[in-house]
């Protein structure tokens, strides 16, 4: 063996112990995440980055008007300062979830990245649930199909305002 | 470690100053606006500006939002509501829509970050947010069915209340809990995280736990009914009154808003108080601001810019105040 190949040696040799010490310090900071924390971290991530893409797809698409809309831009502000009950009498549009019938138009392609953003963390819970009862963790398990189902009431369109 | 420390005392001369600055910066965007619906009137009631102007200039001024709220440790929707609530000629639905959705969209990107590092903790998030998320949606649905000019003297009282807060709230970095609460205890919530400057685990525990679920009933009540957003109430619950150390506070908060928001987001856009128009250039324009605001967050003195956003909030909850009282159309 050379000079240099033992020289190498001892300093990989007393690297060793500095390296094992660092990477013990990494391990330390790393924070014991419970199970369905992390698997809520995962989907939420997955889900927010593809609610973010479909979000700026859609709205270039609309923008660019490669995709008609129902209202044509160019009359839009007409309609922006209206109270929302006379802004969807004037447009003729359905509230609730009638946009899924008007997925061909530039403006309701749109409602496809928002309301996929606004159910990402009911399918986060959704992921997490089984977690939980798996775990003999009852309480949680039930409050997650609670919120679930909260979330899924507000989503459903039955809770309709009195409007003003 | 423990005891509530102050972490600002009442704002001296050079804090002042910085409020005159914000104020001063917010009137010129309001006389900007001014003109431009001068310039829609000026042409006969039909639209003098081209159609994306308005949209154009949403985004310039939500990019500024962005960096602003970063620099000034506060969400995007406090700020995005009133701003543009007061000043754009969007009207109010359809902005406390939108504002909704910015923070949503905040609070999801920051997510799942908070979530791997240990700064948001699910446990003390689950119950916190079935409270909340649920009277948020009584709150959307009072405020869209409220007439606006009230929602806009209530959103300018609480919009003056948030600054209240801001200005002479403390703040405690690891609140002093005795002895876990009961329903604490039966829930497990308490946990344990890594405090990286100091290298330190710190075990956290809570109390008060039926005091502060009693007071998301307020704030999920409020950030449906106006769209704000609700970290600057929840911080000071969950660290103050229930005992949460500051950081988990902060994170646990920034992430409840991911489900407190959604609830409410749905209402309005089941109503059809949603504008993709308004929406989308919002959602790019604010979470660009913050990309560009986090990097130059090290070269700013963050105490001026949050005076500067305590002026910025004061003239904007006066506009809201007087647009209500019909003095200031």
């Amino acid at each position: 063996m050379s000079d240099k190949t033992e020289a190498t040696d001892a300093v990989e040799a007393a690297r060793t112990p500095i390296v094992l010490l660092r990477r013990m310090e990494t391990e330390a900071a790393r924070p014991r995440l419970a199970e369905e924390q992390l698997a809520y971290a995962q989907v939420l991530d997955f889900g927010m980055k593809l609610g973010f893409l479909l979000l700026l797809a859609t709205f270039v698409l609309y923008v660019s008007g490669l995709v008609s809309p129902h209202i044509p831009v160019t009359e839009l502000p007409r309609y922006w300062s209206l109270p929302v009950k006379e802004y969807l009498a004037a447009t003729g549009i359905q509230s609730g979830w009638g946009w899924l019938h008007m997925l061909g138009k530039g403006d309701f392609l749109n409602f496809l990245g928002i309301a996929f953003l606004s159910a990402v963390a009911m399918v986060c819970y959704v992921a997490i649930s089984p977690i939980f009862f798996r775990k003999k963790d009852l309480i949680y398990g039930w409050l997650a199909i609670v919120e679930v189902a909260v979330l899924a009431l507000a989503a459903s369109g039955v809770l309709k305002s009195g409007g003003h | 470690m423990g005891g509530t420390l102050p972490s600002r005392r009442f704002p001296g001369p050079p804090a002042l100053a910085w409020m005159a600055l914000g104020l001063l910066l917010t009137a010129a965007v309001a006389r900007a606006s001014g003109d431009a619906r001068a310039a829609v009137g000026a042409a006969g009631g039909g639209p003098a500006l081209v159609w994306w102007a308005w949209p154009a200039i949403l985004f310039a001024v939500t990019f500024v939002l962005g960096i602003v709220a970063v620099l000034g440790g506060v969400g995007g929707g406090v700020l995005f509501v009133p701003i543009i609530g007061g000043f754009f000629p969007f009207h109010l639905d359809f902005v406390r829509g939108a504002g909704l959705l910015v923070a949503l969209a905040g609070a999801l990107a920051a997510g799942p970050g908070l979530l791997k590092k240990g700064m948001a903790d699910l446990r003390l998030a689950i119950p916190v947010a079935l409270i909340a998320s649920s009277c948020a949606i009584v709150g959307a649905m009072i405020g869209l069915a409220l007439p606006t000019r009230v929602v806009q003297i209530a959103l300018g009282a609480t919009i003056l209340g948030i600054v209240g807060i801001m200005v002479t709230a403390r703040k405690s970095e690891y609140p002093e809990v005795p002895q876990a609460d009961d329903l604490s205890t039966a829930l497990r919530i308490s946990g344990i995280y890594h405090e990286v400057s100091t290298r330190q685990d710190i075990n956290w525990k809570i109390h008060r736990t039926p005091q502060g679920l009693a007071a998301f009933v307020v704030i999920g009540v409020m950030a449906g009914m106006f769209g704000l957003g609700a970290g600057w109430a929840n911080v000071p619950v969950l660290n103050l009154l229930m005992g949460a150390p500051l950081k988990v506070s902060v994170g646990t908060s920034k992430f409840l808003l991911s489900i407190t928001d959604t609830s409410a987001a749905w209402i309005y856009m089941n109503n059809g108080a949603v504008l993709p128009m308004l929406v989308a250039p919002s959602i790019i324009g604010i979470m660009l601001g913050s990309i560009v605001g986090v990097r130059i967050l090290a070269f700013t003195r963050p105490t001026a810019i949050r005076y500067m956003v305590i002026g910025v909030l004061l003239f904007a909850s006066m506009r809201a105040l007087l647009k209500g009282l019909a003095i200031w159309d």
